[in-house]
């Protein structure tokens, strides 16, 4: 018996999600479709009236669904259910989601593939805690095609002015998430009205039931023509081919085509395009998981984008991301985690909580914290520069995801674009150790910062620095000293006293002080850096957390300590170029402290010091800084 | 992209995050048709090869057609092949009902054996639409301290991102057909050229629609004796894939408590 034909080709399946408050009768929809639709296996409905009436129940569609003890013991859903679904010609996969608040993770998990979700509200209730969650989420997680669902209506007789001020108050809402709800279908799912047929109680109404309105939702859209999004996701060496294999997440590739990599921008040429069993390929297209060699044979790494060269990703090492958080604590700044996009992971650090949702009225507020499984916009630190797309519903692009050190999810963060750097300055990045910056920051109960003491050969920086350093020390501050002598001693040695090598002397300084900084230690740095320029420039180096202080002591009375010697062996002429003799110190404007030495004491003056600087290496001093 | 090509792009992204994610990994083979699309997918997915072992867990009461196929297709394909026995019924919980107490012989065996290998990932080819409690599966679905599905806590699974936990003692089973239904599986056989154990076609009669220990497996009516007619069955048939596997009908629980303990 040969002449049976092969199955023609099909689409892949509509996912279809059913969200809504707990009780709202997402589970008894999904039950009573499967039954209307004549869906079910042989012998399900006999069991699930068994199962209900050993609870004491008449029939209780939910428990197609709800097929766990607990589920059906409590008569709530825990976690989300996956079922195949057809209609006429059409697949689909319907998506059960839990509705109680402690499930909220389990939502998410079946809800964030979805193409379209059909919002479950309780016609008597209207809108509680849930539904708004799970609006706010259907807009996060880009879901654009939304069927609402008021059910229940025959608790109030099929009641059309109760049925229209239900769809008043559900559009307001909807609208303040701008999200256009594409019907409204009045129903019932227990009795089966306005589901897979059309209800003779409800004359007035005339728009689709619930299939009907199943049946108009628009198929994926393709991700074939967007500009090509290749990231990588392993790299194997087979035989003496080095093979590059991923995941097309939007465009295509052809053999021969020329590809960025990374956020190193090597450029390479897809050679070929490797299969097992089946015909040679030449070309593949967004959804295909595929496997390449380049020429040349350059090596990626896991993460890395390929993309074509006129079609780049966005770049930036601060990012401002959408945020539903996942976990029962609160959120703050300064906490770290790995972001992942794609197959690439980064660590960052939350630098700032820009916004924070408040659920009852769905508004933005600024806050210190992000409340436990909260939304909040926030901007993310990352520790190198990475690529991204900002977050499109319908598309891969910028879907962030936050894991903790155990690899488990924290959170969803769809990426939305590159955050402006601190006040307009040079912001520090934490490189590389993103962790360990605030990590110790907290440890330490301070954070780190570079003081930059500048002033005349014998102003008293050396004296004063050392001061303050045992002060700070004292008070368990970690602290150390960057004094122009020593540097010159050893990491500067090769340096003279040219403008270039000054210059580079200032560099250097700045430079290590940056790294100190970053690693969480208070910096004093003594060095006579007398222009302007050299000071900008270290300035510049450090970035945030820079603080310029003059040691502010007359010529005259520098030259009258002349601790070393120095000007007066600079007025003999056996020193060339020294500040205040002959070449010049430009006195800073405007220091952030200007110190002088001559009508206090040495102790005094190192208090003073030690104050200032405690003040501004305060943990709270950084998040007021980090959130304005 | 048809259905099919989708499916399989979805089934090798998983295989390829397993591998890479997860060490030392290996693949269940139970011997039976989800099973092999699993390993042909593999060998899509490596181009030719399964770079890992595969692993038999032999209850000693699997048809000889099972024996037989196994051994071909591990010198065939070229597999590392990794058996495992099971402890006699009498050492499994008495107070499971009969059926479900011989099948959990499976998961103490499966347990000695992922302890023996100190494994961090198990690849097996379970499916949403053949159990309601697997309907709730992740494809990443981590095991804790002795190999207890924590069905009330599950971790969020979404964008393609999947829990990888390292700790010591926990492993990940790794499900990449999971979004496969019966009939799917059975049109990629079919498009693929898959070989299979003939119980699974018609003789005289009465063919396997899915194959357990022979004990507690019955197999079902049917005239269907090529892949193409096992398709027009199944877009006709009413009854449920797992209707001939008796552990699944003796109490509304058993099911649940048997995945729970680590059955697959
Ligand atoms: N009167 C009436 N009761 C309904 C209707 N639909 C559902 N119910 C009842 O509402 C209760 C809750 O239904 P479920 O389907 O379990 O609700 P759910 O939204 O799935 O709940 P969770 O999944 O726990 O969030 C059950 O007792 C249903 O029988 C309806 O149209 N009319
Ligand atoms: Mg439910």
């Amino acid at each position: 018996m040969n002449t049976i034909p092969t199955p023609a080709p099909q689409d892949a399946a509509t996912p279809i999600v059913i969200v809504g408050h707990v009780d709202h009768g997402k589970s008894t929809l999904i039950g009573r479709l499967l039954y209307d639709t004549d869906s079910l296996p042989e012998g399900r409905v006999a069991q699930i009236i068994e199962s209900s009436k050993k609870r004491g129940l008449t029939v209780e569609w939910s428990f197609l669904l709800d097929s766990l003890q607990i589920e059906r013991d409590q008569g709530v859903t825990v976690d989300s259910t996956r079922i195949p679904f057809k209609l006429g010609k059409r697949q689909f996969v319907i998506v059960d989601a839990p509705g109680h608040r402690q499930f909220l993770r389990n939502m998410i998990t079946g809800a964030a593939d979805a193409e379209a979700a059909v919002l479950v509200v309780d016609a008597n209730e209207g809108a509680q805690e849930q539904t708004r969650r799970h609006a706010m989420l259907l807009r996060l997680i880009g879901i654009r095609h939304v069927i609402v669902f008021m059910n229940k209506v025959d608790i109030f007789n099929y009641d059309q002015k109760k049925i229209e001020a239900a769809e008043r108050d559900i559009t307001a809402l909807l609208h303040q998430l701008e999200i256009e709800p594409t019907v409204f279908v009045p129903a019932s799912a227990r009795e089966g009205d306005n589901m897979a047929s059309r209800s003779d109680k409800m004359p007035w109404y005339k728009g689709p039931t619930l299939t009907e309105a199943l049946a108009a939702v628009p198929a994926p859209s393709s991700r074939a023509d967007l500009p090509l999004r290749l990231p990588v996701q392993d790299v194997y060496r087979f035989d003496t081919k080095r093979i590059v294999v991923g995941r097309i997440e939007r465009g295509r590739i052809r053999v021969g085509d020329e590809v960025v990599i990374g956020v190193h921008g090597a450029k390479a040429r897809i050679a070929s395009i490797e299969s097992w069993h089946t015909a040679p390929q030449v070309a593949a297209v967004a959804g295909q998981s595929v496997a390449v060699t380049l020429e040349p044979d350059v090596i990626p790494d896991r993460g890395d984008f390929l993309f074509p060269a006129d079609h780049a990703p966005l770049r930036a090492a601060r990012i401002r991301t959408r945020l539903f958080w996942l976990r029962q604590e609160p959120l703050r700044v300064g906490e770290s985690f790995r972001l992942r996009l794609a197959t690439a992971e980064h660590q960052v650090t939350v630098a700032a909580i820009d916004s924070v949702v408040r659920l009852e009225d769905l508004t933005e507020h600024p806050a210190e914290e992000v409340p436990p499984e909260g939304f909040a916009e926030i901007t993310l630190a990352v520790s190198e520069t990475m690529l991204f797309d900002p977050f499109v519903p319908g598309t891969a692009d910028g879907r962030g995801v936050l894991v903790d050190r155990n690899q488990q999810i924290v959170g969803g963060a769809p990426l939305i674009g590159v955050a402006e750097s601190v006040a307009g300055r040079n912001a520090i990045h934490p490189t590389g150790s993103a962790v360990s910056l605030w990590d110790r920051a907290q440890a330490k109960g301070h954070r780190g910062g570079v003081f930059w003491m500048t002033g005349l050969p014998g102003a008293g920086k050396s004296t004063l620095a050392r001061e303050a350093e045992n002060r700070l020390f004292a008070r368990g501050i970690d602290v150390s000293v960057l004094d122009g002598d020593t540097l010159r001693a050893g990491l500067c040695a090769d340096l003279g006293f040219s403008e270039a090598d000054r210059r580079e002397n200032v560099r250097r300084a700045a430079a290590v002080a940056r790294i100190l900084a970053e690693s969480g230690q208070v910096v004093i740095v003594a060095l006579i850096s007398p222009t302007v320029a050299d000071r900008a420039l270290a300035q510049q180096i450090v970035g945030e957390g820079f603080h310029e202080i003059f040691i502010d002591t007359p010529q005259a009375t520098c030259e009258q300590r002349d601790p070393k010697g120095l000007y007066a062996a600079a007025r003999a002429g056996k020193i060339e170029g020294f500040t205040g003799v002959d070449a010049p110190y430009e006195a800073p404007e405007k220091p952030d402290l200007r110190v002088g030495t001559t009508d206090a004491s040495r102790d005094e003056t190192a208090a003073r010091l030690a104050v200032y600087i405690t003040d501004a290496i305060r943990l709270d001093a950084t998040a007021q800084r980090q959130t304005s | 992209m048809d259905d099919l090509d989708q499916l399989e792009a979805q089934s090798i992204f998983i295989l390829r995050e397993a591998y890479r994610k997860l060490k030392p990994l290996a693949m269940l083979w139970s011997l039976g048709k989800d099973s092999n699309v699993m390993l042909w997918l593999a060998r899509k997915a490596f181009l030719g090869r399964v770079p890992f072992p595969v692993m038999h867990v032999d209850t000693g009461k699997k048809f000889p057609e099972m024996y037989k196929f196994r051994d071909e297709y591990t010198k065939k394909w070229n597999l590392e092949l990794l058996l495992g026995d099971c402890p006699p019924v009498e050492e499994i919980d008495p107070t499971l009902p009969p059926a479900a107490r011989s099948a959990a012989r499976k998961t103490a065996g499966l347990a000695a054996m992922i302890d023996k290998y100190k494994l961090a990932g198990v690849i097996a080819g379970i499916r949403r639409d053949e159990q309601a409690t697997r309907a709730k599966e992740r494809v990443f679905s981590p095991r804790g301290s002795g190999h207890k599905w924590d069905v009330r806590n599950q971790p969020p699974e979404f964008w393609d991102q999947y829990a990888t936990p390292h700790e010591a003692g926990v492993h990940v089973r790794v499900h990449p057909l999971l979004s496969w239904r019966e009939i799917d599986i059975w049109r990629y056989i079919e498009r693929e050229g898959i070989p299979l154990v003939d119980l699974y076609f018609s003789k005289e009669g009465k063919r396997y629609r899915s194959l357990g220990d022979q004990d507690i497996t019955s197999p079902i009516e049917s005239n269907a004796s090529t892949v193409a007619e096992v398709i027009a069955e199944l877009e006709t048939s009413r009854t449920s894939e797992r209707a001939g596997r008796a552990m699944d009908h003796e109490s509304e629980d058993a099911f649940e408590r048997l995945r729970v303990a680590g059955y697959l």
